[in-house]
């Protein structure tokens, strides 16, 4: 098999020429001309949109290139599907995890991987012995024999890795690894990825955040609108420099927000209990306030705030919108309190598909779009219209289903569905996942612009300095409760941590690592 | 009886300059237009085996003995969007009738049976409703488990003898005719098109579109997934005891075996019409044209003396091309 083959460090294992790619007569590649090397990992940077994802599927065979070529160690290959390129030596790390959510974590693993014959008994006991070896040398915590679906994102994602792992890849593509992933999670992916390149595997490394990139690449390439416009060693440039290749324009440094006038209670929770999940959450957020929730991932974050928003309600405790007691048991009652929830899981609980942007940014305000029970188009064309200019969604057309944007935009479609419903309280979990550098300061203004309105925040993120940078109070869980409430004086990425690692120290290992 | 895409067309795009598809091909390649073509072939084709066929007149009646499926295929197309299907209407009709048969019977009078049949089929819709959404059941399983509850339920009311003499203002709504038009058309015209105004462009019925895209997303985006569901269910039990009402009109006698298989032409109507078996998309529209085209290429095999059993091998196997063309263009279009 050509992947047994191992290629000295330096060498160029992969290279792009002429690279374009249109959809539907638009050009979001253009001419890409790119050398990777065998042994070292080389970052993707740009901002949403600019076709990082794009490139990364039309090396490893989901997209077939409008023009341009190919060639893995000087001949020219074709990449006419995922299979060919699995074949070749190059797996793709998919931005949203494609796996099968029904399938077992061991079964997940061995797909599309060779069998042997049709009809011969498939070797569980082997299948299985060897996705717990992948797991243990990923150091992760993981059963096996668990469907997908009960995972978390980052488990999930932790799969991914696994399953390119599994298959002896040459070149790993990563498309935003890190983004679901927790700062320890995130070093442990590291060592990892290090220790792939000291195997002499090339690894492309997609992501928004510079300082990853940093630790991590030996080369960068800046891609912007479709367009290579930079490539060298990491070393030589500096951020600000990337950011402006990446953006066209330099960005200021994200400064504190304002200290806003903070009112009264907006959201009152109350012992708060959902068996197995969390217990005795007790919180407050004012009008006013940014109020961060910190926590390793599986730390119940997640689970609280859906149970605020009454999608898997509280088995006890209350909760109160504006001083009044609500028993919220649907969305839709929590919205007519004020409520929304921008939730973490964007591919199955935020977008629908194959629908129009417009259908998508539309979706939570049927009042607004129909104010007698029957849409006005002229209405949802303009609220729409505002939105993706404000939010300054990329998008060929508004009647493009949204599944065809880019990761990025898809999320800003998301965040501007929920502006739209002009919101008292707004729980964002992991809002910023995904989106790039320059749309996440716009974003952080808009969020302290929010809070001046008088709005109560509650923001779940797993980036600390996101938090400690926006938040007026950090709350910290772990293991399903609350055990820290942090104000800003107080709150140091030390201290969040301190509370954030579960002291029961039966909980997973990636947290000693 | 525009359809919910059809509203996204309208305007041209506003961002960018570039159009991803030109409109003629959307167009063309949605399911409705090959159903309309299909329609077309299927009348020049039937016209050619026999020159009855060319009378308006005769398709319009040939209609009124498949009207009442049609009618129920409505409902269905909207079932089918939000994701979910419903096989009992056929039996709802058959109970619902009987129970219509024996009020009248008992001497509750025309309308006061009417109220009972009426009534009958909103509850076995709620019934339909209860098993798929409040106990979590797949409504595949739910529906073919209720088509056979319901129809042994006809057979233990009204026993195995037709109920009749029902009173002459009741019976032969197929023969009555505003225009030239029978009566059970103009029902359709008017059903299709409010349904189809009020899917195509009303809040719900885009709700529905989003619930059978995505029910999870949905919920999130403050959807009320169950309940439009649940009217769902009972508009299709409704719906069914109003054409098991139609039937008894028609047939001037109702019997546990009313509708007999009816599912199978309801459900094919649905697929012909381009609606999209994992819900999600479809039309109004669709659904009926697709009626229509039903009445051509049954009433013209019957002109063309091809014989029952050789009817139905072609019913199925137009079922399974119809469900294999609409998913390819769906697939399509979803890339
Ligand atoms: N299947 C598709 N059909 C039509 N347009 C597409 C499709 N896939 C991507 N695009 C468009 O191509 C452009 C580049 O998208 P791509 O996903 O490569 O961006 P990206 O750099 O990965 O962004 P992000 O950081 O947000 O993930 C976007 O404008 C997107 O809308
Ligand atoms: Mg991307």
């Amino acid at each position: 098999m050509e992947t047994a083959t191992t290629s000295s460090a330096g060498e160029t294992v992969i290279s792009a020429r002429g690279i374009s790619k249109q959809f539907a007569g638009i050009e979001v590649l253009r001419d890409v001309d790119l050398d990777f090397r065998a042994g070292e990992i080389h970052a993707l940077v740009g901002e949403n949109g600019a076709g990082k994802s794009t490139f990364a599927k039309i090396l490893s065979g989901v997209h077939r290139p409008t023009r341009g070529t190919l060639a893995l160690r000087g001949e020219l290959v074709e990449v006419p599907n995922p299979l060919t390129a699995q074949r070749l030596g190059i797996t793709l790390i998919h931005q949203e995890p494609v796996s099968f959510p029904d399938l077992s974590v061991a079964e997940n693993l061995v797909l599309g991987r060779d069998q042997g014959s049709v009809l011969g008994r498939v070797p569980w006991a082997k299948i299985t012995r060897d996705a717990r070896e992948s797991m243990d040398q990923l150091g992760i915590n993981i059963k096996v024999n668990v469907p997908m679906r009960g995972l978390s994102i980052a488990d999930q994602q932790m799969v991914e890795i696994a399953r390119a792992l599994a298959s002896d890849s040459r070149l790993i593509i990563m498309d935003e690894p890190t983004a679901p992933l927790t700062p320890i999670e995130v070093e442990t992916l590291f060592k990892i990825v290090r220790r792939l390149r000291d195997e002499g595997r090339t690894i492309i490394f997609i992501s928004h955040r510079l300082e990853e990139v940093r630790a991590l690449c030996d080369r960068i390439t800046v891609f912007r609108d479709g367009n290579l416009v930079h490539t060298g060693d990491v070393a030589a440039v500096d951020d600000e420099e990337i950011i402006r290749l990446m953006i066209g324009r330099s960005l200021k440094e994200y400064i504190h927000k304002r200290r806003t006038e903070i009112g009264e209670v907006a959201l009152e929770v109350k012992d708060l209990c959902l068996p197995g999940l969390f217990s005795d959450i007790s919180f407050e957020v004012r009008k006013g306030e940014i109020v961060g929730l910190a926590g390793l991932v599986g730390a119940g974050r997640t689970d609280v705030a859906r149970a605020i928003f009454g999608i898997t309600p509280a088995h006890s405790g209350t909760i109160a919108v504006n001083g009044k007691d609500i028993g919220v048991a649907e969305p839709t009652e929590a919205i007519a309190l004020g409520l929304a929830f921008v939730p973490e899981d964007r591919a199955a609980a935020g977008i629908f598909q194959s629908l129009s942007v417009e259908h998508n940014i539309t979706a939570a305000v049927p009042g607004r779009i129909a104010p007698r029970g029957f849409i006005r188009h002229a209405l949802e064309r303009a609220l729409a219209n505002e939105a993706v200019q404000k939010m300054r969604i990329r998008l060929a057309s508004l009647r493009q289903p949204i599944g065809e944007l880019s990761g990025g935009n898809q999320q800003k479609s998301i965040l501007a569905r929920w502006l739209l419903t002009d919101p008292s309280v707004l729980i964002m979990d992991e809002p910023t996942r995904g989106i790039d550098v320059g749309v996440k300061s716009e974003f952080y203004d808009m969020i302290g612009e929010l809070a001046e309105s008088g709005r109560a925040i509650l923001l779940i993120s797993s980036e600390l300095p996101e938090l400690l940078a926006l938040c007026d109070r950090i709350l910290v869980m772990s293991e399903g409760r609350l055990t820290a409430d942090l104000s800003r004086a107080e709150a140091t990425q030390e201290n969040v941590m301190r509370e954030a690692v579960p002291k029961s120290g039966v909980h997973s290992p990636t947290v000693a690592a | 009886m525009s359809g919910a895409e059809d509203a996204t067309t309208r305007t041209p795009p506003a961002a960018d300059a570039a159009t991803p598809r030109p409109r003629w091909q959307v167009i063309l390649v949605r399911p409705e237009t090959v159903t309309f073509l299909f329609l077309i072939v299927a009348t020049i084709g039937a016209s050619w085996l026999s020159p009855f066929f060319a009378d308006v007149r005769y398709i319009l009646e040939s209609f009124t003995f498949y009207f009442e499926f049609a009618i129920v295929a409505l409902i269905l197309t909207m079932v089918i969007i939000s994701g979910e299907i419903d096989l009992s209407a056929a039996s709802m009709m058959a109970l619902s009738a009987s129970l219509f048969g024996v009020a009248y019977q008992a001497g509750l009078g025309i309308p006061g049976a009417m109220a009972v049949s009426l009534l009958s089929g909103v509850l076995m819709g709620a019934f339909n409703g209860f098993l798929v959404i409040n106990m979590k059941l797949p409504s595949i399983i739910v529906t073919i488990g209720t088509l056979t509850l319901f129809r042994g339920l006809a057979q233990v009311i009204a026993g195995d003898k037709s109920i009749g003499k029902f009173p002459a203002w009741f019976i032969g709504i197929d023969y009555r005719f505003v225009f030239d038009v029978p009566i059970p058309v103009i029902v359709f015209l008017i059903v299709s098109l409010i349904l189809g105004i009020f899917l195509g462009t009303s809040a719900i019925g885009r709700q529905i579109y989003q619930i059978g895209t995505s029910p999870i997303a949905a919920r999130h985006a403050g959807i009320r997934v169950n309940r439009i569901k649940y009217g769902l269910f009972i508009a299709m039990g409704l719906v069914s005891s109003i054409a098991g009402l139609l039937a008894a009109s028609r047939l001037a006698s109702v019997r546990y075996d009313l509708a007999t298989g009816g599912e199978l032409q309801m459900v094919l109507i649905v697929m012909l019409g381009g609606t999209y078996i994992f819900g999600g998309r479809g039309t109004i529209l669709g659904t009926f044209l697709a009626a229509w085209l039903l009445v051509v290429i049954a009433t013209g095999m019957t002109v063309a003396n091809i014989p029952i059993n050789a009817q139905l091998t072609v019913l199925g196997l137009l079922l399974i091309v119809s469900i294999i063309a609409t998913n390819a263009i769906h697939v399509r279009t979803q890339r």
